[in-house]
């Protein structure tokens, strides 16, 4: 982000151009001035509160900065510190399986909506609709919907099994550690699921019904036409999707805050509610800022990965990269 | 994208009885279609319902028998929701509008002034979109005290664009590159400057991308958590989702009924706003995603 306007800066420079040629060059000129003149803005807020915070973020892991108390530089204390710490350790843990488990089915259950409404429906736009309104409301919100449904005294879920027969007691859907983490989880999938099937459907609607029409031809049943020909070409686009839903479900925060905040047992803690839980209600910014950085080698890890993601889509579609 | 649709699978329908579109489309997109949808309902239900209902186990719970507004008229005339639902709409559109025109500018210089290093910086913001705000919220809390905009709302207003911005920026940018660049061409040659195109050419052509891009930025300043639980404290400057949840879940004894009837009006304008665009939205989703 630093290199932001110094790569402007020499496009600024005075040129000595051709006579025949300064109509353009001071055109070109003025691009390289207007192009900083229009990013001023956006790159002033950018830089002051986020690049610099990001840097700022990282100085305070190294230092012992409590909330209204200026840290001092004491190295890699912090990170010893939750290198040891069972609690970071376990909330790392909880973070990989909330991520890989909920990332797995998000993509499976995703792939399967997108490929029912790629289908020909009556009221397709409609269906399309709702489906992605678990995204767009407040996730806190529809978080304390969940906190309702798994109540262990008057879940509804638990009513309708007892009432098919299926369980004899309540379920304790928050207060058991196991329970708790596919709770949160099964959560997080509902609200994910809208926003990869709806992805995957727009990547669906790009591939040409005539393929499907020969490998029918020639004898290709349903299942080689989805391996041989939706997933190849499909590939490209879930890479890019699966990175965005990998990100957002490793650094979530607010359904594990509403729904457990850390609970049972510190069952459910995350890499993100505990550095808030330490940094904020604990006061020890130092700590809390070491954990949030300590997530940054996997968020890079994933975001490399949406870049090989990208360069193979390039490729693929004979096109070049940008 | 609807009219290919009716085309796609079209050609291939003849193979299957429509006894197994039943088990293979129809029941499952019903068996999704219940999962996704029942919390909505669940959330309707439980607001309109007495609290002897809801605290009853016999009888039918997936029924409202005597429907009540009580929760509700407990909610805005007994707690401080509606200050909360104004301080939302304030931020959001605060942040909306500073986000939008930064985006704007930021954008049509990447993508058409094409100065040098403006591909970088097309790839720098979005690599900024991807810096989510849990690893932010820590330094920027102590940016906020020091700035003195602890505890109000200008501090969510000043922090929000930094994830509008990108995503605003990156869907922008798609747009832009849609429009020819014979138009602006033909401007120049006719001597306008580059600010009369940008307001008299791109602008107007880049219509339904401004609204994307404003209903997004919208939808998540709405939905933002992290910042603003960080940021404020006083009941009175709190936005409708950290409102509901510190404020409303207090004590032993949750109520229910006026925590979901919380939870669904908070919802509701982000769920009006998003069905009369639907469109836009989902082009929004979608196009920042294939970009």
């Amino acid at each position: 982000m630093q290199a932001r306007p110094a790569a402007v800066v020499p496009g600024a420079r005075a040129r000595q151009a051709a006579p025949a040629r300064r109509a353009l060059s001071r055109w070109l000129d003025d691009r390289n001035v207007l192009g900083l003149a229009f990013l001023l803005p956006g790159a002033l807020i950018l830089l002051v509160f986020l690049t610099y915070p990001l840097a700022l973020g990282t100085w305070l892991g190294f230092t012992d900065a409590k909330i209204g108390r200026a840290g001092h530089w004491i190295g890699l204390d912090n990170f010893e510190f939750i290198w040891n710490d069972s609690l970071t350790r376990l909330a790392l843990f909880n973070t990989l399986f909330y991520t890989i488990v909920a990332s797995v089915i998000k993509f499976a259950l995703g792939l399967w909506l997108a490929i029912l409404l790629n289908e020909h429906l009556p009221f397709k736009a409609f269906f399309r609709a709702i489906i992605l309104l678990p995204f767009i409301v407040p996730t806190a919100l529809s978080a304390i919907a969940f906190w309702w449904i798994y109540d262990p005294q008057f879940s509804i879920i638990s009513w309708a099994l007892q009432r098919m027969g299926l369980i004899h007691q309540y379920i304790d859907f928050l207060g058991n550690p196991w329970m708790a983490r596919f709770s949160v989880i099964a959560a997080n999938i509902w609200r994910g699921i809208p926003f990869v099937a709806i992805c995957l459907l727009a990547g669906l609607q790009t591939i040409s019904p005539s393929l499907y029409e020969a490998a029918a031809l020639d004898g290709a049943n349903g299942w080689q036409q989805f391996r041989r020909i939706t997933l190849p070409l499909l590939t490209p686009i879930i890479a890019v999707v699966m990175t965005f839903s990998v990100l957002f479900t490793f650094t979530d925060f607010q359904l594990i805050y509403v729904l457990t905040r850390g609970g049972p047992l510190n069952a459910t803690h995350l890499m993100a509610t505990l550095s808030f839980q330490r940094a904020i209600p604990g006061g020890n910014l130092g700590e809390g800022a070491a954990i949030a950085t300590a997530m940054v080698p996997f968020l890079l890890a994933a975001i490399l990965l949406s870049y090989f993601g990208l360069q193979r889509r390039a490729w693929q579609q004979g096109g070049t990269d940008r | 994208m609807a009219k290919k649709d009716d085309t796609s699978t079209v050609g291939m329908r003849y193979l299957t009885s429509p006894m197994q579109r039943l088990v293979v489309l129809w029941i499952p997109l019903c068996a999704f279609l219940f999962v996704l949808l029942f919390p909505f309902y669940w959330m309707v239900t439980t607001s309109i319902k007495p609290d002897a209902e809801l605290l009853q186990r016999d009888g039918n719970p997936f029924w409202v028998t005597n429907p009540t507004l009580a929760h509700i008229k407990k909610l805005l005339f007994d707690t401080q929701y509606p200050e909360w639902v104004w301080n939302t709409m304030l931020v959001s559109i605060s942040a909306t509008f500073i986000s939008l025109f930064c985006s704007v500018l930021a954008a049509y210089a990447i993508e058409r002034l094409r100065f040098r290093g403006s591909r970088l910086v097309g790839a720098l913001i979005f690599l900024a979109y991807l810096v989510p705000p849990s690893i932010l919220f820590i330094p920027l809390s102590t940016m906020v005290f020091k700035f003195g905009l602890f505890d109000t709302r200008l501090a969510l207003i000043l922090t929000y664009p930094t994830f509008l911005i990108p995503f605003c920026t990156w869907l922008l940018m798609g747009y832009f590159k849609s429009i020819p660049f014979e138009l602006e061409e033909c401007a120049l040659i006719d001597g306008a400057t580059r600010l009369q195109i940008l307001r008299r050419i791109v602008l107007p052509l880049a219509v339904p991308g401004l609204i994307s891009a404003g209903i997004f930025a919208f939808t998540l300043s709405w939905n933002e958590f992290i910042y603003a639980l960080t940021f404020i404290s006083s009941s009175e400057v709190k936005t409708v989702p950290i409102g509901v949840v510190t404020e409303l879940v207090e004590g032993d004894v949750y109520h229910w009924g006026s925590l979901m009837a919380g939870a669904l009006l908070g919802s509701l304008p982000v769920a009006i706003l998003y069905s009369f665009f639907v469109e836009y939205y989902v082009s929004g989703l979608t196009g920042a995603v294939k970009e």
